[in-house]
């Protein structure tokens, strides 16, 4: 079959205890972008049992249809069925791109699908285009267009890369949570609403889960923030934690931090930013006596406003903060919080 | 039991990124470490082995070079290693790379493979379980604890908010996160050993039931486009005079500018 009798832009809809995730809104706005320079409409995979309720909330995040995949074996995610279900749909309905959430489940799917459907795959994507390959003509080569170019950082995130799939398809990507912007909901939204079930099979793959054990966790979720107070190395204790978080508390932001402060256990691992972290973008950033190395600023980078506040006017984190002071944050910070006590209710 | 484990060469990026006067990666300055999430899958194999008695056999796909990551996998206790290494396997995507290393593996009998998660030069974590597709075995990713009970490995499965006790019947693939386990040292007696130890060299004659077509740079279905060094936002303003009370009125004009508060 050729290349060109594949079309549209899928994207896994990933759920958890039917619910969707936030990384299912974010790879629906992309596709919708996607879809337009093709000229071409956004199907939705929602996989589980008893989801079909949650096509609706799809559909007013752009999905223009939602294939619905719902089956007991699919209750609880594991490898085996689910890899199943989104190979059948791949091959029954021949999608040109399947992005897929770079989260704990969809690093997992995405290689299996990959590999059975024989394309390849590009993981951990930050930016996704439709272009040229080669980007540029090159004599004697054929320069294919309307092909997905997906950016990724590699190497810490010290280089970056572009990649394209031109002979393969679907053209497949895994998509990093926190990057891509989700569109507002347009209330009301329908999607064509499609059932498929390619039948279950249980063989050794079907792993068994013998238990499930939940982390209970009482912090929100960083990666929803609007506003993040985080912390580096400079803070100088856990106790000292406390005065980031009353700026936070006056400005309705959340306290986060970097990797130095959860080695030195300050604070938890899940209010981590950066490439062995969480990717935030929020509309602003305080970075407090964080230095901004590299992984660091690979996890913050794309927040609307940077402000930074350190004192070594050596630090990495000038070279990408929008506003800094040089300073000491102990002095700064409670006075910070003072001021905007006053202008904010 | 029999338990493979796969392991990457890689440039230490912790210690340090070097680059050359005209910015690219040097990676001939970098140390070249054993991936971290394959050691820690390897100091698994070695617990499991300690256990219940196994044999452990390293394999790495890379240049002639990466036989020293096999050699400090037999210092710390393997007991055979492969090295997978052709010109025709170069400039290989995950799918190519998982092709090659399936089809070294079908060459040996196994209960268990053990991948690490991922590696710090592409941080994609697709080999393992395209490995584990390419050889129609169950897959366990993100493994935080690995037992054995019987026929069966029973894994703990991470998951952002949770895990999952998975129990599978081998032979299967698990893939292993660094939080695993603290790998052990080398041992100097094991050191010695496995200076003269013979380690096996298969090229792309050895893989079996391989296509050519899937194999090396031409193989892979991912073509690189465009690579380069990151290209950071560029700086803004940075005050560097100003007193506590300044830093303060500074900040607070710039978020009114910008309509924060």
């Amino acid at each position: 079959m050729g290349l060109e009798e594949y079309k549209g832009v899928y994207v896994f809809a990933q759920q958890v205890d039917n619910e969707l995730s936030g990384i299912a809104f974010e790879l629906l706005g992309k596709a919708k972008e996607l879809a337009k320079d093709l000229n071409t409409d956004v199907t939705a995979m929602l996989l589980g049992s008893g989801i079909k309720g949650l096509a609706d909330q799809l559909a007013e995040y752009g999905a223009d249809k939602v294939i619905v995949v719902d089956d007991p074996e699919l209750k609880e995610y594991r490898t085996e069925p689910y890899a199943h279900a989104v190979s059948s749909v791949i091959n029954e309905y021949k999608p040109e791109i399947v992005l897929v959430g770079a989260t704990a489940i969809g690093r997992d799917l995405g290689p299996r699908v990959s590999a059975r459907v024989a394309t390849g795959l590009t993981a951990d994507c930050t930016v996704l285009e439709i272009g040229d390959f080669p980007l540029n003509p090159i004599p004697g080569q054929e320069q294919k267009h309307n092909q997905l170019l997906m950016t990724r950082p590699a190497f810490g995130g010290n280089t970056i890369a572009t990649i394209a799939c031109p002979d393969n398809r679907p053209q497949m990507a895994t998509v990093r949570p926190g990057v891509m912007q989700k569109i507002d909901p347009v209330q009301g939204a329908k999607a064509e609403v499609i059932e498929f079930n390619p039948g279950f099979t249980p063989d050794n793959k079907y792993v068994e889960i013998v238990e499930i054990v939940k982390e209970l966790s009482n912090t929100v979720d960083i990666m929803d923030a609007k506003i993040l107070v985080s912390g580096g190395r400079g803070v100088g204790s856990k106790e000292n934690f406390q005065i980031l978080q009353d700026l936070a508390d006056v400005i309705g932001g959340t306290v986060s931090c970097s990797r130095a402060v959860v080695d030195n256990g300050w604070m938890p691992k899940e209010l981590q930013v950066g490439q062995t972290g969480k990717t935030v973008r929020p509309n602003v950033y305080f970075a407090i006596g964080i230095s901004g190395a590299i992984q660091h600023a690979a996890g913050m980078e794309e927040s609307d406003i940077i402000v930074a506040i350190n004192k070594d006017e050596t630090a990495p984190i000038f070279d990408i903060a929008d506003y800094g002071v040089v300073g000491d944050l102990n002095k700064i910070v409670p006075k910070l919080t003072e001021e905007l006590k006053k202008v904010v209710k | 039991m029999k338990i493979v484990v796969c392991i990457k060469q890689v440039p230490d990026t912790k210690g340090g990124v070097k680059f050359n006067p005209d910015g690219t990666l040097d990676r001939g300055a970098m140390l070249a470490i054993m991936n971290p999430d394959d050691k820690a899958g390897l100091e698994a194999a070695l617990r499991l082995k300690d256990e219940y008695g196994a044999e452990v056999t390293v394999v790495t796909m890379g240049l002639p070079k990466a036989e020293e990551v096999l050699r400090e996998a037999m210092a710390m206790g393997a007991d055979k290693g492969i090295l997978v290494t052709d010109r025709v396997l170069g400039g290989a995507d995950t799918w190519a790379t998982s092709t090659t290393i399936a089809g070294a593996l079908r060459n040996i009998d196994y209960d268990l493979i053990i991948t690490g998660r991922q590696a710090i030069d592409g941080d994609t974590a697709q080999v393992g379980p395209q490995i584990s597709e390419h050889l129609d075995l169950p897959v366990i990713s993100y493994a935080k604890d690995i037992k054995i009970e019987g026929d069966y490995v029973i894994v703990q499965r991470q998951y952002d908010d949770r895990y999952h006790v998975l129990k599978a019947k081998m032979p299967c693939l698990v893939t292993a996160l660094s939080e695993l386990n603290e790998p052990r040292y080398m041992t100097p007696g094991g050191i010695f050993d496995a200076y003269d130890a013979d380690i096996t060299v298969w090229g792309r004659k050895d893989l079996k039931d391989v296509d050519d077509s899937n194999l090396g740079l031409a193989g892979s279905p991912t073509k690189i486009a465009k690579a380069s060094d990151k290209v950071r936002k560029g700086a803004g303003e940075v005050k560097t005079d100003l007193d506590a009370d300044g830093a303060v009125s500074y900040i607070m004009g710039k978020l009114k500018e910008k309509h924060v508060i």
